[in-house]
């Protein structure tokens, strides 16, 4: 079959499977169908980035994550940004789009779920189990810590012993050596995080030396982002990337089967292309909004939206930050932020009767900061004065700030969701999609406690003071939930092995499927998901649509 | 797109630059007024020129309420209280002008030296981070399986 592609005035070979976004989830899945050779396009709405120009190469680092580097969409404003309408959310999004999506800002703080955390509904009697377990997917987050490249070490005991291949931990420092005090005083738990960050040379990428700007990029190369694992490899073995076209929706024949999609290229200019099979990976909040904006007479509601589902139940992870001053000099911003994690809090349990909430969380121990933000937070937490006492004030935090953040598992609710807004669109007309997300009782419970809690086991490692943020507002990098899985069409957008229910050959791979978020960062499960997810379409090639 | 500011603007932006972080003997540093780091924070706040010079413009609607006169015009003692006034009513403005002059400030040379720090970008020579201790790990280790059996 040939397919006209518009504007181009050309025909080209039909496309076997079009994949949307090419961020976490959208390079695994294209990686892992390689093999089929079948014809596999890939559009994103961004392009390749260049290391050489990452902000840790320049004088103005630390400026640049709150301009160009900005976590935050609408503070970017970059050609391949899509606005986002957020004031009715109490939690912001942060993403970053280009071949690589969020995983070229991410930490790379990369925890595996726990087991229990599929089963939530049948241990707490919250939210809703998932149609697959922990041991499904064992054999892809080892793959895809193969392909990540996974440093941390084995053993820890708030985990079931696995099957990751792992580089030596990260170093504990100063600060973490001053922590790690502090939960032994206590007898809790700690252990050195699983990072996706190179420790020694892993598939031609080079070690992690500590420059300690992950987040706005590692210019070394030793954070794995998939524009530098996944794509190389999967360009190689002929997939096609083709940056700058930002989708606007998936076209469908009568019967409702998706047939392609419609996009914009890097000029602007209205294309359409084909495929037999779509994939969607443009994450929680990208994906919705494609699925939404792809209304037909088929699907009035938007696409695979029988449910009405499609956008609903986004969760964030709440996030508090509790950061200790200490009086000895510590690590400042040198090194990865990321240290280790403490689960001393994560599993429920009904014993404990200073928790009342259901679920829990993760503390992630974090190294300091640059002067930059040292004077920033300083300034905002009324630690540091406008004017004379500028100086020995800022002294006093300048390489001694040290702590943690709490990652909160969210769970899902209707109300909480990702919508079309009327008016708010992007650069090619496409209409940005809007937020309304509520903090739930649980979660402001929860955050208590884990702000109560670190400043215990900070004070235990000796912190003169303590600045905390609860919720981190501009906090919203984990996005999931808005198209779920489940046996259920009633309840769930797509099946146990990511397929519409409704429409037999669109999967969504990204973030979307979460049923429940856990209590730990979502990305190393996001991608072990998309390779399952692929390896169910490799198995039922003959017939992936029954 | 980068825009110029007035001259008046940029004589309020100078001074609001020297209240936030003023030159210290004590510590042998220069001020954010300071030629070199004035002309960084001009530089970088023409490519965001709509927040700054929003900001700018908030603390002369400030001043004019307190005595009809813009910031730059002010007596020592009348610019303190205009600033107190304006850090109070509009929070992320007084943001904004803070962040600017922050992020110069910090990357002089003179201010790095001071705080010994080297003078260059952490890429591509990167930071020495000390290994620890990894023994602490041992209690932890001794304390057994904290996770959750699902069946
Ligand atoms: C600052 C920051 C720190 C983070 N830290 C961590 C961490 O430590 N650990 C962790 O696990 N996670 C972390 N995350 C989250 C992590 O980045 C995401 O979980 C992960 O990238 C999500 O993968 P995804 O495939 O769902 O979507 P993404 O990686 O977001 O990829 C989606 C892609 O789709 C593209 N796209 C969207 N819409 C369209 C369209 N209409 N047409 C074409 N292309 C489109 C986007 O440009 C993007 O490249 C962090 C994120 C940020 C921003
Ligand atoms: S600390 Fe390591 S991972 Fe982070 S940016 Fe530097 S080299 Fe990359």
């Amino acid at each position: 079959m040939t397919v006209t592609v518009a504007g181009r005035g050309m025909t080209e070979q039909a496309i076997d499977v079009l994949i949307i976004g090419a961020g976490a989830s959208g390079a695994a899945v294209a990686w892992s169908l390689a093999e089929t050779k079948m014809k596999i396009v890939c559009l994103e709405q961004g392009g390749f980035m260049n290391p050489g120009e990452y902000p840790a190469t320049g004088r103005d680092w630390e400026a640049r994550a709150s301009s160009d580097f900005s976590i935050s969409p609408n503070t970017r404003q970059l050609a391949a940004d899509y606005p986002i309408a957020e004031d009715g959310s109490a939690i912001k999004v942060a993403n970053f789009n280009a071949v690589g999506g969020g995983t070229v800002l991410y930490a790379g703080h990369f925890p595996r779920f726990h087991p229990s955390d599929f089963r939530v509904k049948s241990l707490d009697g919250v939210a809703d189990d998932w149609p697959l377990d922990y041991n499904d997917l064992a054999p892809h987050y080892a793959e895809n810590d193969r392909m990540m490249g996974v440093a941390g070490l084995a053993g820890d005991p708030a985990y079931p012993s696995d099957n990751a291949e792992r580089m030596p931990p990260l170093p504990l420092g100063k600060s973490g050596e001053v922590l790690a005090r502090g939960f032994n005083k206590l007898g809790w738990h700690w252990w050195p995080s699983d990072t996706a960050i190179a420790t020694q040379p892993h598939d031609g990428r080079d070690k992690c030396i500590n420059l300690g700007a992950c987040i706005t990029g590692c210019a070394q190369g030793a954070k794995a982002s998939t524009d530098i694992t996944y794509w190389p490899h999967a360009q190689r073995a002929g997939v096609e990337l083709r940056t700058h076209c930002r989708v606007r929706e998936i076209t469908v024949d009568e019967s409702g089967l998706a047939t392609g999609a419609i996009y914009y290229d890097g000029d602007g200019v209205e294309r359409e292309v084909e495929a037999h099979v779509v994939i969607m990976a443009c994450n929680g909040v990208g994906t919705p909004r494609i699925l939404l904006n792809s209304k037909s007479a088929a699907h009035p509601d938007g696409l695979a939206n029988s449910s009405g589902l499609v956008g609903r139940n986004l969760m964030f992870h709440p996030y508090a930050s509790i950061q200790g001053i200490f009086e000895e000099e510590l690590d400042g911003h040198r090194g990865p932020h990321k240290i280790f994690r403490s689960q001393q809090f994560y599993e429920t349990d009904p014993a404990d009767k200073t928790r009342d909430f259901v679920r829990g969380y993760t503390f992630e121990i974090q190294r300091g900061q640059g002067p930059v933000s040292t004077a920033l937070t300083g300034l905002a937490r009324g630690k540091i004065p406008w004017g004379a006492g500028h100086h020995a004030a800022f002294r006093k935090l300048h390489n001694r700030i040290a702590g943690m953040v709490a990652i909160c598992e969210d769970l899902p609710e209707a109300h909480n969701r990702v919508t079309l807004d009327p008016d708010l669109k992007d650069g090619d007309g496409i209409p940005a999609p809007r937020i309304s997300y509520t903090l739930s009782e649980n979660s402001r419970r929860m955050m208590d406690h884990a702000v109560a809690k670190a400043s215990e086991v900070l004070r235990a490692a000796g912190a003169i003071d303590i600045m905390t943020q609860a919720p981190i507002t501009y906090g919203g990098w984990h996005l999931m939930g808005t198209a779920r899985m489940g046996t259920d069409p009633g309840t769930s957008v797509v099946n146990e092995w990511g397929r519409s229910h409704d429409v037999k050959n669109l999967f969504v791979v990204d973030g979307s499927i979460f049923v429940t978020s856990a209590g730990v960062n979502p990305t190393r499960t996001i991608q072990a998901l998309a390779l399952y997810i692929a390896d169910r379409m490799k198995q039922r090639l003959a017939n992936l649509f029954d | 797109m980068d825009i110029s500011f007035t001259d008046e603007e940029a004589a309020a932006l100078a001074i609001i630059a020297e209240m936030i972080i003023p030159a210290s003997d004590d510590y042998d540093l220069p001020g954010a007024n300071d030629d070199r780091i004035f002309a960084d924070i001009l530089n970088t706040g023409a490519r965001q020129y709509e927040p700054v010079a929003a900001a700018l413009a908030a603390l002369d609607a400030v001043c004019n309420d307190l005595g009809d006169q813009p910031f730059a015009d002010l007596s020592v003692a009348a610019r303190a209280d205009a600033v107190t006034a304006f850090r109070h009513r509009h929070v992320e403005a007084a943001g904004v002008l803070a962040t600017i002059t922050t992020q110069c400030y910090y990357r002089d040379d003179r201010v790095m030296r001071a705080l010994d720090m080297e003078t260059r970008p952490p890429f591509p020579l990167g930071f020495d981070v000390d290994e620890g201790d990894w023994s602490l790990l041992e209690p932890v280790r001794a304390s057994g399986p904290i996770y959750r059996e699902t069946s």
